[in-house]
């Protein structure tokens, strides 16, 4: 039985409706804790105790938000600078966090073929999502690929709803360690080992 | 009211009036243009004024008084103590051996050795009016010579008790038939010898401990009542008090103000109770100036031009001499002791209660006493110009000019911050400010506020923040901020003026409490402005919209795009403000305002900006059509 942290950013959740449908499939499992930041902290002065003691608590921590100009909103990188502290998270002391596995949870606007080399977007996920890899890394975390949510703008009310539930499959498999680290490392999104 | 004492103010007050700017105009210092006014009043110039002259300048030396008070609330008795040093060395050297030259110089005249003592220690004294007042007008009682200065002048004011002690053992004249109803009747007098010395002892200690039980609990009282020219009255009270008990035991009325002035000296309402006595004492020098210019006796100068300007010059440069002697001696450097002892070469105030009180009692001739009369009236009147000519003619010589240091009776530490007013606003701007190490000096007029900051350690002084002296002593000139957080708002724009007159480099921040408020000081030129309900009302708002289930995120940003709305909305509404004044009352104009407000709300462009940026509407329409 392993515990999940849901990291959870979004500033205008009012505004998104596949994000509320997947926060809300999300709340209904067993050993999930749900973080919502800008909720917690709406004027950005994040409780690096609290955020701390969080990851410690956990061993899955999932970064969900929408995927804003090629990353996250603002409160991702201003929790990352202020919680993954030196010494703590990184560092010759900072090995608070090892062994810990992390990804990142994604909805883009743009379809899945945007996201190819030659696409619209011109890049890839793992080559958007490099820093995001690289903090993992340097924290002795365990980088897993991520779960993506393409083409919000077009989805239609079953298929949120199909993801939503592939999203609750998803945490189940996590917290009941159902999931094959090994073969989840070499997928490209986790959305592959979830069959509907 | 008698129509003569009408007139004589008139008389007195325009002679001052029109005389002493000029002076100041002229650089020639106030001092100086008291006394020119005095002459020209007097029966010389104008014969405006005659023999009552010499009554109002026994009333006018009261100002004497309450100047020693001053200075003893300037002194607090640690530093006191350090100065015992040049008091009583310097102080008593400079009075022994002047006296003892003096009198050697009026024995060569013929004089009898008695009159030839008495007159030397009469000619010891300096006017502590004269002096003290320049010194401070020129901003050196600071210096080494301000302080040594100050020394020797408080030492001649304890010296005058013996002196008046042995001056009845020199007595050689028959006695005039009306000595014994000269003023200074002692109720001591009357008390058998061995009572006497306890009396006075028990006077001094009593007043010491009066001003340190009585007068602090009094004042706090007074205080607390609000009424300023009550906390005035007691102030003049407790000094007109201890003059006339000085007097009863026989000792120096200035004197006794002095102790007082030291006593009260570390209590909080030290600057108060300046700023409050500084403009009568101000206004009783200058009457005290005006009356020994009325009464320099030229017929007398006329008659002897030559003698009298003699033994001027002669007392001068004999008292000039043993200043600068002992200047050296107490290792003060040229400049300064050039302004040591020319500062007090000349003839005191005292000098006349002593030459009355000698003349009395048959020690001094009446053509003798007339005569010097003249001759102190005289060095009083050229002890400004000497001064000047010292300061002209013979500094910029030396080159060596020690630059005054700062006042150390002022606040002692530095702090960055000034609080004016720690009610239920500013308490709170400065607790967060020192909670931060943020040094902040506290500004407040509550005394019961005053008291409890104090007992918690805090540096919080007494007083009306809006006036000058108050915030230079709180270190003003230092300070980079002024937090105005008082509650009565025309409070504030004075404040404001005069921080804007004598302080300009002051940041100010400062506290409104409603709309109009906001207004007149944006109209002060402000732009630090805070509305005390504002931000309180905003958060009161957004906790109602968290509860009510928006997003935290979203109410915060609601909240902080209103407020930057509001006072954009403020600062149109101030600019139109005026041209409404005049068609709606001030009930109408707010409710008028209140509708423009409203309607602004919902014109403006501002609570769409909430969300606009992460709207995915436009976007979502425009992938739709791409087919991206």
């Amino acid at each position: 039985m392993s515990s999940v942290l849901i990291l959870f950013a979004h500033p205008a959740l009012e505004k998104s409706r596949t994000n509320r449908l997947l926060l809300e499939a999300c709340r209904s499992v067993e050993g999930v804790t749900v973080n919502d930041l800008y909720e917690e902290y709406p004027d950005f002065d994040i409780d690096v105790d609290r955020e701390q003691q969080l990851l410690l608590d956990h061993d899955y921590i999932l970064l969900h938000h929408p995927f804003y100009w090629y990353s996250s909103p603002a409160i991702v990188k201003q929790w990352e600078d202020l919680v993954l502290e030196h010494g703590w998270a990184y560092g010759r002391e900072g090995k608070a966090l090892v062994g810990k596995k992390i990804l990142n949870v994604l909805t883009t606007g743009g379809r899945h073929e945007a996201y190819e080399e030659g696409g619209y977007n011109r890049f890839t996920m793992q080559q958007f999502l490099a820093p995001f890899d690289q903090t993992a890394y340097l924290c002795k975390m365990i980088y897993l690929p991520p779960f993506v949510v393409h083409g919000t703008h077009r989805l239609s009310e079953p298929e949120m709803r199909r993801y939503a539930s592939q999203y609750k499959s998803l945490l189940t498999m996590l917290t009941t360690d159902q999931i094959d680290l090994e073969d989840a490392k070499t997928r490209r999104y986790l959305n592959e080992l979830l069959v509907d | 009211m008698n129509q003569s004492v009408l007139i004589q103010a008139i008389v007195y007050l325009a002679s001052g009036v029109f005389f002493v700017p000029i002076a100041k105009r002229l650089g020639l210092g106030s001092v100086l243009g008291y006394l020119i006014a005095g002459v020209m009043i007097g029966p010389a110039v104008l014969g405006l004024v005659g023999e009552e002259g010499h009554d109002i300048m026994h009333f006018a030396e009261f100002g004497v008084i309450i100047m020693l008070f001053l200075v003893g609330l300037e002194l607090e008795p640690e530093r006191l103590w350090k100065l015992r040093m040049p008091v009583l060395g310097l102080g008593g050297l400079q009075v022994l051996l002047t006296a003892l030259l003096t009198c050697g110089l009026a024995l060569t005249t013929g004089l009898p050795w008695q009159p030839s003592l008495a007159l030397g220690m009469i000619l010891a004294m300096s006017s502590t009016a004269i002096v003290l007042q320049t010194l401070n007008e020129k901003g050196l009682m600071q210096t080494a010579a301000g302080q040594n200065t100050f020394a020797v002048l408080l030492f001649q004011d304890i010296a005058v008790i013996p002196i008046l002690a042995i001056m009845p053992l020199l007595a050689t004249y028959p006695l005039p038939i009306s000595a014994t109803e000269h003023e200074h009747v002692a109720f001591i007098d009357g008390l058998p010898g061995w009572l006497r010395p306890i009396v006075v002892v028990s006077a001094v200690v009593g007043l010491v401990l009066m001003g340190r039980y009585v007068m602090q609990p009094v004042f706090r009282i007074i205080a607390r009542t609000g009424m300023r020219e009550v906390f005035i009255a007691t102030a003049l009270l407790m000094v007109a008090g201890i003059s006339v008990l000085m007097e009863m035991v026989g000792l120096s009325p200035a004197l006794g103000a002095f102790v007082a002035g030291v006593v009260l000296a570390n209590s909080e309402y030290k600057h108060e109770l300046e700023s409050d006595i500084d403009p009568f004492k101000g206004l009783l020098l200058g009457l005290f100036f005006i009356s020994v210019g009325a009464a320099i006796n030229f017929e007398l100068i006329a008659e002897n031009p030559l003698l009298v300007v003699g033994i001027v010059l002669a007392v001068m440069v004999a008292k000039a001499l043993v200043l600068a002697v002992l200047g050296k001696v107490f290792r003060l450097k040229t400049d300064q002791n050039l302004l040591f002892s020319l500062g007090l070469c000349q003839v005191g105030e005292f000098a006349f209660v002593l030459f009355s009180f000698a003349s009395q009692n048959g020690i001094l001739a009446k053509e003798t006493v007339d005569l010097m009369t003249a001759v102190v009236a005289i060095s009083m009147g050229l002890t400004p110009l000497v001064f000047l000519a010292n300061e002209r003619l013979l500094l910029p010589r030396l080159g060596t000019k020690e630059v005054a240091e700062k006042e150390q009776d002022t606040i002692d530490e530095k702090n960055a911050v000034i609080v004016a007013g720690f009610g239920r606003y500013g308490n709170i701007v400065g607790r967060f400010l020192r909670a931060n190490n943020i040094g902040t000096t506290v500004l407040d007029f509550d005394s019961d506020r005053v008291d409890t900051l104090r007992k918690l350690g805090m540096k919080v002084y007494y007083g009306d923040a809006s006036r000058y002296d108050l915030l230079k002593s709180a270190g003003a000139e230092d300070a980079k901020l002024m937090i105005i957080a008082l509650d009565s708002a025309e409070k504030s724009l004075e404040l404001v003026e005069t921080v804007k007159k004598h302080f300009p480099h002051l940041k100010v921040l400062v506290r409104a409490s409603d709309r109009e408020d906001t207004y007149d000081l944006m109209d002060a030129g402000l732009t630090h402005i805070y509305r005390e309900t504002v931000d309180s009302s905003l958060r009161m708002g957004v906790d109602a919209m968290t509860l009510l289930g928006f997003r935290a995120y979203q109410s915060q940003r609601a909240a902080r795009l209103f407020l930057k709305h509001d006072e954009k909305a403020l600062a149109g509404l101030a600019a139109v403000r005026h041209d409404r004044k005049q068609y709606f009352s001030s009930a109408r104009q707010r409710i008028r305002e209140l509708e423009d407000l409203l309607s602004s709300d919902e014109k403006d462009r501002w609570l769409k900006d909430v969300e606009d940026g992460w709207d995915p509407e436009s976007l979502r329409n425009e992938f739709k059509q791409q087919n991206l």
